[in-house]
């Protein structure tokens, strides 16, 4: 239940590099942090895995993922869930924040500024369209458990927000 | 298998378990697309949650019982969910309402289970914690919109309170197992938590210009099994294609 330090054995690492959340495909599951442990025993790749939210119904879509890039290198997997630490949004990588504004997902400021920006006292998320921090909060609740949705008051365009989660 | 434990994961997960699912009726049928999309996002953390919780208490009955044993094929006397959880959604300040007194508890007691003895429950307490403060941001703030708003949103979230209050004290209501559990350091001491809960509540409804009801006047029985009216048509609900279907997966 319990991993205390991010360990992703060099060999597995350009393995799991290719697998992708479902719901962000452009997002690595070592960018999203979801990978906590990764080694080698006795031939078998034992990987722990943490889920983003209690909810989120990609972990079970994650663990198969995972389950067949290891397969297709010729590892068999051994697959735990663990819920301590709890994950948040710091284990994101600077690559994963970068991709995810790419993909048209605002990467999740601090906790004090995210409270700001939801409750809307402060404008200050980014729309990923045109870089304007004039938007606004539609809704504290996104597409997802994980995202809010917001609006660029210069562009017009709407865009998620990743919510922090610390 | 200790039964304790068992019960006491029980009486904190079947919470989640039936709000959740009071909370997916609402699906397609939220008042505005944004609160549609909030209730339901709300409703699948909670489901989250009871997966863990269950997971856990499936672990201690034997190898063979699951998570989706103990969600759908209890009868309802087996259930240990407080009342409140069960009353149906009527209008949308009555939801906010509900939503507000138990998120305000579930806060108070994920903050508190964290430092439980019992290392998972602690693991699923700090990762749980983490979403209901955003359900009790989420709630508080309904209230204090429709408490401090319209004529008609204010009387109608007044309206709400005064009928819940009743339901608010059985959330503080210690079974038996759970009392052996405090002493072990495994179980939160929920008459600690109680003063606090209701200042909390009351700062809330204050700032929402709204009364506080002063009815001594409680319900209680769910946390002992025994349930209101409402209970067994959730549960027809919900258990339906595992009991028409037995063993069904998706
Ligand atoms: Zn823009």
């Amino acid at each position: 239940m319990v991993v205390e330090k991010e360990h992703i054995d060099i060999r597995l690492r350009p393995i799991l590099q290719k697998v992708s959340d479902p719901e962000i495909p452009v997002l690595s599951v070592l960018d999203m942090g979801v990978v906590r442990y990764a080694a080698i025993e006795n031939d078998i790749a034992i990987i722990k895995i943490t889920p983003t939210y209690s909810g989120c119904p990609a972990m079970d879509v994650i663990t198969e993922d995972i389950e067949k890039a290891l397969s297709d290198n010729g590892y068999k997997a051994s697959i735990e869930l663990v819920l301590s630490p709890a994950w948040t949004t710091d284990w994101i990588t600077e690559n994963g924040r970068q991709e995810l504004e790419k993909y048209g997902i605002a990467p999740p400021l601090d906790p004090d500024a995210d409270k700001e920006a939801l409750l809307g006292n402060k404008k200050i998320v980014k729309c990923t369209l045109c870089g304007s921090t004039n938007t606004l909060v539609v809704s504290q609740f996104g597409s997802t458990a994980c995202k809010a949705l917001f609006k660029c008051e210069d562009c017009e365009e709407p865009f998620d927000y990743f919510k922090c989660l610390k | 298998m200790n039964k304790e434990l068992y019960n006491y994961i029980l009486s904190i997960a079947d919470n989640c378990l039936i709000l959740g699912q009071r909370l997916g009726e609402l699906c397609g049928h939220g008042p505005t697309l944004e609160t549609d999309i909030a209730l339901t996002n709300i409703s699948l953390d909670l489901f989250g949650q009871v997966r863990s919780y269950y997971q856990y208490a499936a672990k201690l009955v034997d190898d063979k019982t699951t998570e989706d044993d103990i969600a759908f094929l209890r009868n309802e006397r087996e259930y240990v969910n407080a009342l409140l959880v069960e009353q149906p959604n009527t209008d949308f300040a009555f939801i906010m309402g509900r939503q507000f007194l138990f998120d305000a508890f579930h806060l108070m007691l994920l903050s508190e289970l964290q430092k439980s003895h019992d290392v998972t429950l602690a693991a699923i307490a700090s990762k749980s914690i983490k979403e209901v403060s955003y359900h009790y941001r989420f709630s508080s703030d309904w209230v204090r919109r429709l408490g401090d708003g319209t004529p008609e949103s204010k009387e109608r979230m007044q309206a709400a309170i005064n009928d819940l209050w009743a339901y608010t004290e059985e959330l503080f209501y210690q079974t038996a197992s759970e009392k052996l559990l405090i002493e072990k350091g495994i179980a939160v001491d929920l008459s600690q938590l109680k003063a606090s809960y209701y200042q909390n509540i009351t700062d809330v409804l204050e700032e929402s210009t709204l009364t506080i009801p002063d009815s001594k006047w409680f319900k209680k029985g769910g946390k002992e099994g025994i349930h209101s009216e409402h209970m067994g048509y959730i549960l027809s609900d919900m258990q339906f294609m595992q009991r028409a279907y037995p063993n069904m997966k998706w």
